[in-house]
């Protein structure tokens, strides 16, 4: 690692700002804790994924542009969202197709986008994060974070790192949790039944908490545990590595 | 028998009626993960696996790219060997090529092998509206026919019928014995079909492969119907998609490898037959081969550039089995012959957008179904594009319970977005608005939100709860841990 700090913007997702804001925060502290300078611009808003997946390109190219403009000075831009980055990374170059100055603009931010879990394993090369946890855990793959990035096995070497921790597989960890952007809302029935699958395998393997990298298939997956009244809680990996370490 | 026509845009209404039936659900659920499960550890076996999808990518985009070319390789193939070949620019008239050699031969009735393009063109409605009986002699499609359906799954046509169900479709239909065991209800069929294989003119088959180079058609099955349909009739006639070519003789190894693992795990299907013409001096089979080569909203899909990725399918069903929306909603619901991801892709451009305007929205975009797709179409790539396409030339329905369209939801969503102060004010907004339906729950610590009135929240809420909104979003609480 360099002797100055590498600078990070963290980029909170419209989701995690509005409705999970102790995660930018346990985000904030760990990153900290790991020597890094985190700044925050509140220009941010969203990385325009709901109108992209809706099929409104138009609305959607008008929103990412705003983030091709914001992250100029920082070494690198952090979200807690396997779905956001995967906009960013996967979705911004086809959205800014055949326009050249955006596409430029679009390879100078996506080379320093990082997924959180992405970025403490692969650029800060940790794993152990010094926290404790002292409960059974299940891990839910994001499929973006999963199938786009390819990110699979460091959320698991964090959790692994974290003390008294004990990781369990749910059975079909690949399948999706159902929330898939606007699809909750436009077929809820299927939406629900999937989530509802994926909270039993949870119940089922035994976790006490189910983690995720993920604010929308969190918000899913707690809403449909909370109406059945599910044996099990959900948190962001963020939280749990913001966890007490060892005294 | 079944209704005429697409009926995809009732999706909704379609799927919810089949979530309903837990029978149902339980029949899709346990019969696609087998299907998937086979796959898995079939192609665990084969070393360089990754390496044959590139290869039979690579090989189906040349084919896309060069098509007109190798069609007409074909074609001249097939007229060498003393085969007929008829184009069918529309489904009525692939229905009015296989009725005219009919005719001719003076046909009452047709054998038909399973073929997912007689489906699609609707081949039963036209044989039965003149006077032509339709004999199906694949077990699956036999019980979706007898059953007054549409095939459930590309592959397997009845994978939503359990032993019981088939039980009761015999008893009624062929007047046999009450049984649930596989191997009497198999025998059962082959009985019926025996008889009338031994007398009909004509036999229909699709088409899994049509080799350019030699002219052959390539049929793989299991229950080795099509090989009596194809050889023992006096006609033969080939139902084919245009897109089911390969170049080459020596690309049906790589296709081969392929296709069954993906669809049932098997190595290869228990029969591989290839057709290369008609019965030439001294040998068996058919005195004519008619190979039908059926357009139907393929050229269309051709000419998109970003959509011809579609072309590459090989019909294997791989998609369907890892997918856990078909696994819930079944084959029906997407309210045409071709269901789950491909069905979802391909429904709207074979039939045009506004007849399927909700299918590529029928999809969590997981990718679950790109990561088995042996010839790797991007599948949530091409659906993205086709809801951008749905959005831009149909009209969007409106869902019960929205105050605003959905486009005119986004232009105030994106005008939000573009400017902060905006967005902490619609923030500030949803929290206040909320405040009055979120209840305090001791067990998890939160407040919920359990019922909505107005869309898109009522769509939650129907069955699942919604989180309040934090009480200060992160961007406030920034202001104290900034210079911490």
């Amino acid at each position: 690692m360099n002797q100055t700090k590498p600078r990070v913007a963290l980029f909170i997702t419209c989701l995690g700002d509005q409705f999970f804001p102790q995660v930018g925060e346990c985000a904030v502290e760990i990153l900290r804790r790991l020597g890094v300078d985190v700044a925050f611009d509140p220009a941010q808003t969203c990385c325009g994924q709901p109108a992209f997946n809706t099929g409104y390109r138009n609305e959607a190219c008008e929103v990412a542009a705003r983030n091709l403009e914001l992250f100029g000075d920082v070494d690198y831009v952090v979200a807690p969202s396997g779905s956001c980055t995967t906009m960013v990374r996967s979705f911004y170059p086809e959205l800014f197709a055949g326009d050249a100055a955006r596409l430029a603009q679009v390879e100078r931010l996506r080379g320093r986008f990082y997924e959180f879990s992405e970025f403490l394993v692969n650029v800060l090369n940790v794993e152990d994060v010094g926290a404790r946890f002292p409960h059974r855990v299940a891990y839910h793959d994001s499929c973006h974070l999963l199938r786009e990035l390819g990110i699979e096995s460091e959320p698991r070497k964090l959790l692994r790192a974290v003390h008294d921790l004990e990781l369990v597989e749910m059975s079909d960890y690949r399948l999706c949790c159902g929330f898939g952007g606007t699809f909750s809302v436009k077929f809820p029935e299927v939406s629900v039944a999937m989530g509802e699958d994926k909270a039993r395998a949870a119940v089922e393997s035994g976790a006490e908490y189910l983690v995720a990298n993920d604010s929308g298939c969190l918000m899913h997956l707690a809403g449909v545990i909370h109406r059945e009244r599910l044996p099990l809680k959900t948190l962001h990996l963020a939280e749990v590595l913001a966890g007490e370490g060892p005294k | 028998m079944t209704e005429p026509g697409v009926q995809s845009n009732s999706i909704h209404e379609l799927a919810r009626r089949a979530m309903a039936d837990a029978h149902l659900e339980e029949a899709y659920r346990s019969s696609s993960l087998r299907l998937y499960t086979h796959r898995l550890s079939a192609i665990a076996k084969v070393p360089g696996f990754e390496r044959l999808r590139d290869r039979a990518r690579e090989i189906k985009r040349d084919v896309m790219e060069h098509l007109g070319d190798y069609l007409e390789q074909f074609e001249s193939n097939i007229i060498r060997l003393g085969g007929e070949v008829h184009w069918a620019p529309t489904a009525e008239e692939a229905s009015a090529a296989v009725l005219e050699i009919c005719r001719r031969a003076g046909a009452r009735e047709v054998v038909k092998a399973k073929s997912m393009v007689g489906e699609e063109i609707e081949l039963n409605h036209a044989l039965e509206a003149a006077g032509i009986r339709a004999v199906e002699s694949d077990l699956g499609e036999l019980i979706v026919q007898l059953a007054g359906e549409r095939p459930a799954h590309i592959v397997a046509p009845a994978i939503h019928k359990t032993r019981e169900d088939v039980s009761r479709l015999f008893v009624e239909h062929l007047h046999s014995e009450p049984t649930t065991e596989p191997e009497r209800l198999t025998a059962i069929a082959r009985g019926a079909l025996r008889e009338i294989f031994a007398r009909a003119a004509v036999g229909l088959s699709g088409a899994n492969f049509g080799v350019a180079e030699t002219g052959s058609i390539v049929v793989i099955e299991n229950e080795g119907n099509i090989r009596f349909s194809t050889t023992a009739p006096r006609i033969h006639i080939v139902l084919m998609g245009i897109e089911k070519l390969i170049p080459r003789f020596a690309d049906l190894g790589i296709f081969l490898r392929l296709l069954a693992r993906s669809g049932t795990g098997q190595k290869l299907t228990s029969y591989t037959s290839i057709l290369t013409g008609p019965r030439r001096a001294g040998e068996d089979g058919p005195e004519e081969m008619h190979v039908i080569l059926v357009d139907n909203g393929r050229i269309r899909t051709l000419a998109d550039e970003k959509m011809r990725e579609a072309l590459y399918c090989i019909r294997c069903g791989a998609c369907l089995n890892a997918c856990p929306v078909y696994r819930k909603i079944g084959g029906h619901a997407y309210g045409w012959v071709y269901s789950g991801p491909i069905g979802a892709l391909i429904t709207p451009q074979f039939m045009g957008i506004s007849n399927a305007r909700e299918l590529p929205f029928a999809s969590s975009l997981c990718g679950a179904c790109r990561e088995v797709c042996p010839v790797r179409i991007n599948i949530p790539d091409l659906l993205l594009h086709l809801r951008t396409e749905a959005q831009q030339r149909t009209e969007t329905p409106r869902p019960p319970r929205s105050l605003v369209s959905e486009r005119a939801s986004m232009r105030i969503w994106a005008w939000a977005m573009k400017r902060p102060w905006a967005y902490s004010l619609g923030g500030a907004l949803m929290r206040f608005g909320l405040k009055a339906f979120a209840r305090w729950d001791t067990s998890s610590g939160g407040r919920w939100v359990k019922k909505f009135e107005w869309f898109p929240l009522s769509a939650w809420t129907e069955s699942r709860d919604f989180p309040a909104p934090a009480r200060m979003p992160f961007r406030d609480r920034w202001k104290k841990i900034s210079t911490r």
